[in-house]
């Protein structure tokens, strides 16, 4: 029992032995619910891709998206996975105080990807006078609208998801914070398919 | 964590190389179209490295056991077993694809 004498028992954490991930059930089945997760964006992306080479008409993406807004909002992404990984560090070394600066960085990179994917959609949807409006009726707004949104309700509930665990990050010491850990996990996860969907909707 | 003793990766370097070579993404998408080959080859090559650097090191893959970096491996094997089930259908409708007037 001496390996189990560091958990908080108080949150009702069980001593994991899961073979792959020692100290945590918990982070074995993110990274299970991940690769589904994977499957689901990778379904829609082949899918844009499959209806993307069948049809040598399809518009060129970077005259109709705004390439330098999203590029930020890559860079934007990237920065608060480094923030999430700082809060995990900082945590593993029972610096509280700095997860929780660390924590609300990442909250607010994912709240300002947020803002501005919106502002793009608005934009896009609204049209202008040097382009169209672009909404659902073409394969091109279907598969960009579909794609985005889909990756969007993943920041959506990742921003929640992060502000459940800054709310409850009292609880976490440098030898229990496997929550943390798991949090991390997930929205490195959204920064990835932010990376791919970057290069293949608007940069291909 | 006690079970995996190694240094901390240094974050800040992954974070400049991530950054770096999303400027260098976004340099190759505005190569000429006669170069559209070379272009997907490289955007779709850069797009592998930052996952990979975004799943090996923030993701904390490099110091897990191997069976996890299979479970995180198996969905893209997957996916390209899926389009190239799916390649038939395309190959077809782009061989029989009728310019629109």
């Amino acid at each position: 029992m001496t390996n189990v004498a560091a958990v908080d028992h108080t949150l009702g954490v069980e001593p994991a032995e899961s073979p792959l991930t020692p100290e945590s059930w918990g982070k074995l089945g993110m990274w299970v619910f991940l690769a589904g997760d994977a499957m689901s964006f990778g379904g829609l992306i082949c899918a844009y891709a499959a209806l993307r080479v069948g049809d040598p008409s399809w518009p060129i993406p970077s005259q109709h998206l705004g390439i330098p807004l999203t590029a930020f909002m890559t860079f934007l992404l990237i920065c608060s996975s480094v923030t999430m990984v700082k809060g995990l560090e900082a945590i593993q070394t029972g610096d509280r105080a700095g997860l929780r600066k660390f924590l609300g960085l990442t909250i607010l990179g994912g709240t300002m990807f947020l803002s501005m994917q919106a502002y793009e959609w608005t934009h896009l949807i609204s049209g202008s006078e040097h382009h169209a409006s672009l909404g659902l009726s073409t394969l091109f707004g279907a598969t960009f609208f579909i794609l985005t949104g889909f990756h969007g309700c993943h920041v959506f509930s990742g921003v929640v998801y992060l502000t459940c665990i800054l709310l409850n990050s009292g609880h976490y010491t440098k030898d229990s914070h496997n929550s943390v850990e798991i949090v991390g996990l997930y929205w490195h996860f959204v920064d990835l398919v932010w990376i791919l969907i970057f290069t293949f909707v608007y940069l291909v | 964590m006690a079970s995996d003793e190694h240094a901390a990766p240094n974050y800040m370097m992954i974070f400049y190389w991530l950054a770096g070579l999303t400027v260098v993404e976004i340099a190759v998408a505005y190569l000429p179209a006669s170069m559209r080959v070379l272009m997907i080859a490289l955007l779709v090559g850069l797009a592998i490295a930052k996952a990979s650097l975004v799943a090996m090191y923030f993701m904390h893959l490099r110091f897990e056991k191997m069976t996890l970096s299979l479970i995180a491996l198996t969905p893209p094997v997957l996916l390209m077993l899926f389009v190239v089930i799916t390649y038939p259908d395309i190959a077809w409708r782009v061989f029989t694809w009728i310019k629109p007037i």
